[in-house]
């Protein structure tokens, strides 16, 4: 936790939370570490309260090592590691810069989960080379529903994955499946042409919306603007994924 | 010993010439490494006869949880004739009485307890009976209750120490039931008969005297057993000579002891890679078909399944639903290196399949990393079919108890027919901290049930001063609960010695015998010690000056996050109070033993206790088990496991405890995934040394569904701290605890 010891110069990363049992965001059991704050304004988000950038607690890479090495029994067993997830990870980049090289030094396997919107900087690129596997959350293909669902652009998240496409780096897309929002079929069919330019695709994955997370808006006082939108079902997860063409 | 029953089988080694289980294993089994393909459906006629259980079940749930009792015959070994279901349809055959599902009343346990039994469920035992064990029969329960002293008494009302043997029977020993079905009764005879031979020595001691005569009741035992045998029309004099009979021969011999005895746990040992060493026998000689070979075990199993105890109210809030904990311990590895798993590991788990889930037998997988995958991913398919599997650390277990040990109850290891246990339920170490700020009052009540001593007067609690009155109560607990163990095991073995079970286990000199003391409330008083040594905890007491709440100021590590900070707190209670333990002499020179397992009775603890320093409110159910207080872990299943493998196992020896849930969404996206990610789960959690887990794959909306609906879910089934229990046979209150417990998940 938070030591307030630190030297000045130490870089602490600002966490949301910890799941020490991931089985659902990347390869094997995975420890995934939240990171506190996200630029983006998805009206879906299931962890609103990670939004802040100014809130949650405060921990520096060894610290963070320490904690995650108890692990490497289930990673080695699993082939799983560990997948730093938000929020949105990348917002905190000095810290992972630091962070991720100790993580290789163990040998653990690093995944990112994100939204993948940040201009192709020095800094970004020198995070996607230290790491494994991207998680990408290709928020709408449709750029205006995008707009509108997520409170920005999906033009620099594209552009992130072509560059991972570029340099072959390995990488999962996530849609989150909004029904009457981002599973218009002529949608998913733009998506499917745009994946089918990128050859470090391994795996598509279609996640069902759900207002699981509303009580968090509530709890904090937000307005849940998607109210009337119904949790996506079983059968609209085929009918998504038989239009992209994938199991 | 030659006998034509053995032909086929391999000779090597010593077990033709002495009683020697284990050996006739390693010369004869053969290990499986191979996959489920092999496994066949249920039979038209197991169906049949499964309907007729489910249709037999269905009356019991319908009559109040009892189907019908039998007030007037003391059980015993041979007290009924022989009784059926389907007399047509069962290829094995015994039950308890002379029907199915009808409870037998076994008095020498206690009388009250019985009539108290009975009368919950409408039920009047016969006047004769009562008479004689009124007037003439002393029991068990009188034999403690006149011996017990005073302190004893006031620890057991407050519910400081609860749950004790001294109303009901004490379970937890397994007999080898197999020796019955290797060598024949006769044989065990003569091997108990040379073993009063040894006994007669030149100084008759009590001691000595008291062997014989406990010899001499083991051989009436087994005598009784054989005439039970042939009332339903088998000469178990001899072995047995195929799969069937070693089967049946095996189970006559569990079933004499549930007639002998109405244990908390009556568990069945490590019987199935025993039994595919006949089932290979008779597929290699063209006599036995794999349908064959699984309806055989689909008829044992539905036995077990039918298996009752007549029990008091109070036994069920402790053990809800039921339990009889006939535990079989599945798989496990050789001490040679050879895995321990046959085809008839797989085809006992099949049965949760074949018959559906259920909880009885408490399927038990003896899990090393160096099992066949196979095997691990299928007992990983089923627990997340069924949730009713429970795994313990083989690795750790083998280094001490070698490979031919079994489960009994939930968690404690025994080498089997060479060790057996006096069980001691536990003490409420939650209540004990409370005790030792209250200077010995209770918290509930305000009376002085410890010696009264100076309890603390601050506004704020200071740790080191708690530290030190904790410890000194600890004393007083650890002080009585021996007294009261070796009150409650003397009488036992005096008015209700378990002659069969004992019977089938080695000469008397070379039996371990072990005291097997238990903590509750470990997860609470940990956190309350971590509250108050890393936040600020004010006492609020009522005008006595008795402590009766607590206010916590500011955030503490809690149990349960894989935090040293507090999680040394609780490995260091549990070493202390092990040592303290040890300082007492104990009967029959048993080792001091522990467990951190609940069962159930996480909910009774919780509700005798009052407010603790860690702001868990009064009769707010402890965790089960070792696990953290519900809510308090933030850090999903691993970090809860990380914390749990801390507990240190040698000084645990008799188990330590862990109930997982979670849901199948969290498990894994796929089905494929799903079962990896649990085997690898199961392999990470026992490389850290972890030893015990309970896997529970299910949704919370379901449980709520069949607490509503209770008629469409008779055989869902869940695990609890220890045993798995049809949850529709648990009362609502535990129903709610297991609801709200953590049930990790991903949203």
């Amino acid at each position: 936790m938070s030591n307030q010891n630190n030297s000045e110069n130490q870089i602490n990363a600002r966490i949301h939370s910890f799941e020490s049992f991931g089985a659902v965001d990347g390869p094997g059991i995975r420890f995934v570490v939240f990171f506190q704050g996200c630029g983006l304004r998805c009206k879906y988000c299931h962890n609103r309260d990670t939004w802040p950038t100014n809130t949650g607690m405060e921990y520096s890479a060894q610290e963070l090592i320490a904690k995650i090495s108890r692990y490497k029994n289930y990673f080695a067993v699993s082939d799983g590691g560990v997948t730093l997830s938000g929020g949105e990870p990348l917002l905190q980049q000095d810290f992972l810069l630091e962070f991720i090289p100790e993580l290789k030094k163990l040998g653990i396997h690093v995944a990112i989960d994100t939204s993948g919107n940040f201009p192709l900087t020095d800094k970004i690129k020198k995070i996607i080379d230290l790491t494994d596997l991207f998680l990408l959350d290709i928020k709408c293909i449709n750029d205006d529903i995008c707009k509108d669902l997520v409170g920005v652009s999906n033009k620099l998240e594209l552009e992130f994955a072509k560059y991972l496409s570029q340099i072959n780096k390995d990488v999962w897309i996530r849609q989150v499946l909004v029904p009457g929002i981002t599973d218009h079929k002529d949608d998913l069919l733009k998506l499917k042409e745009f994946l089918s330019t990128l050859t470090n695709v391994k795996k598509i994955e279609i996640l069902a919306y759900h207002d699981l997370g509303r009580f968090k808006w509530e709890n904090l006082g937000c307005n849940y603007e998607l109210e009337d939108v119904p949790n996506a079902t079983v059968e609209d997860v085929a009918r998504a994924k038989k239009i992209l063409q994938i199991n | 010993m030659e006998f034509k029953q053995w032909d086929g089988f391999n000779k090597a080694g010593e077990w033709t010439k002495e009683i020697d289980v284990r050996g006739f294993i390693q010369s004869n089994y053969t290990p499986y490494e191979g996959d489920s393909k092999f496994l066949t459906g249920a039979t038209d006629k197991t169906k049949k006869l499964w309907d007729k259980v489910l249709e037999l079940y269905k009356k019991e749930r319908e009559n109040g949880g009892v189907l019908d009792v039998d007030c007037k015959t003391p059980s015993s070994i041979n007290a009924y004739e022989a009784g059926y279901i389907d007399k047509d349809l069962e290829e094995i055959v015994g039950l308890q009485t002379d029907a199915p599902l009808k409870r037998a009343i076994m008095p020498n346990g206690g009388i009250r307890i019985v009539e108290k039994s009975a009368e919950s469920y409408g039920y009047k035992v016969d006047p004769e009976t009562e008479y004689i064990y009124h007037n003439l029969r002393k029991t068990h329960n009188d034999g403690v209750f006149q011996v017990y002293t005073p302190d004893i008494r006031a620890a057991r009302s407050s519910h400081l120490l609860t749950g004790l043997p001294d109303g009901y029977g004490r379970g937890r020993i397994i007999g080898d039931y197999r020796r019955v079905a290797l060598y024949g009764v006769d044989a065990l005879i003569a091997e108990k008969r040379t073993e009063l031979e040894i006994l007669d020595t030149d100084e008759f001691t009590e001691d000595i005297i008291r062997k014989r005569e406990e010899i001499a009741d083991q051989i009436k035992a087994l005598n009784d057993l054989k005439a039970m045998a042939l009332k339903y029309g088998f000469d178990i004099s001899v072995p047995a000579s195929n799969a069937k009979e070693a089967i049946q021969w095996l189970y006559f011999g569990y079933l004499g002891a549930v007639k002998d005895q109405n244990g908390a746990a009556m568990s069945l040992g490590r019987t199935s890679t025993f039994l595919d060493i006949y089932i290979e026998r008779d597929i290699q000689n063209g006599i036995l078909t794999e349908e064959q070979a699984q309806e055989l075990m689909d008829h044992f199993v539905m036995k077990l399944r039918l298996v009752r105890f007549l029990r008091a109210p109070e036994y069920n809030s402790l053990f809800s639903g039921d339990p009889v904990w006939v535990t079989e311990s599945i798989g496990g590895m050789g001490i040679d290196g050879r895995t321990l798993v046959t085809k008839n590991s797989f085809r006992m788990l099949h049965t949760l399949d074949t018959l559906g889930p259920a909880p009885e037998p408490n399927l038990t997988v003896l899990w090393s990393n160096n099992l066949p995958e196979e095997f691990k991913k299928y007992c990983a398919d089923i627990s997340i079919r069924t949730s009713s599997i429970q795994y313990e650390n083989d690795d750790l277990m083998r280094i001490t108890l070698g490979d031919d040990y079994g489960i009994a109850c939930c968690v404690s290891a025994m080498r089997i027919g060479k060790q057996m246990q006096f069980f001691g339920a536990r003490a409420n170490l939650a209540k004990t901290l409370l005790y030792a700020i209250n200077g010995g009052r209770d918290e509930n009540s305000g009376k002085q049930v410890a010696p009264k001593f100076a309890p603390i007067t601050s506004e704020y609690l200071d740790y080191d001063e708690v530290m030190e009155k904790f410890d000194v109560m600890m004393d007083y607990v650890a002080k009585i609960y021996i007294k009261a163990l070796n009150a409650i095991h003397f009488m036992h073995d005096k008015y209700s010695y378990e002659a069969l079970e004992m019977a089938l286990h080695d000469r008397d000199e070379d039996i371990l015998r072990t005291m097997a003391c238990g903590i509750a409330g470990l997860s609470v008083a940990a956190d309350s010690l971590s509250a108050i040594k890393y936040a600020k905890v004010k006492v609020i007491r009522d005008e006595t000056g008795l402590a009766i709440d607590y206010q916590v100021e500011g955030d503490f590590p809690k149990y349960g996050n894989d935090d040293d900070r507090v999680d040394n707190i609780a490995v260091n209670i549990v070493k202390s109070f092990m040592r303290k333990l040890q300082k007492h002499h104990t009967y029959r020179n048993s080792k001091h033993t522990l467990s951190i397992l609940t069962i159930t009775s996480n909910v009774v603890y919780g509700k005798n206790t009052g407010n603790t320093p860690d702001g868990r409110r009064a009769g707010e159910p402890f965790g089960p088990g070792a696990n953290p207080l519900h809510g308090r872990d933030a850090n999903g299943a691993l970090a809860v496991m990380n914390t749990i493998a801390k507990l240190p196992y040698e000084y645990s020896e008799d188990g330590i405890s862990f109930t997982f849930s979670i849901t199948p969404a969290a498990l894994g996206k796929d089905e494929d995934a799903k079962v990896n990610n649990l085997v690898s789960m199961l392999d990470g959690y026992f490389k850290q040394t972890g030893h015990h887990i309970n896997v529970n794959v299910f949704n919370r909306e379901l449980l709520l569904d069949a607490m509503e609906h209770p008629e469409n879910y008779p055989q869902l089934t869940i695990r609890v701290s220890g045993y798995a229990v049809n949850f529709i046979k648990l009362t609502r209150e535990q129903q709610l605890d297991v609801i709200n417990r953590t049930i990790h998940e991903r949203i």
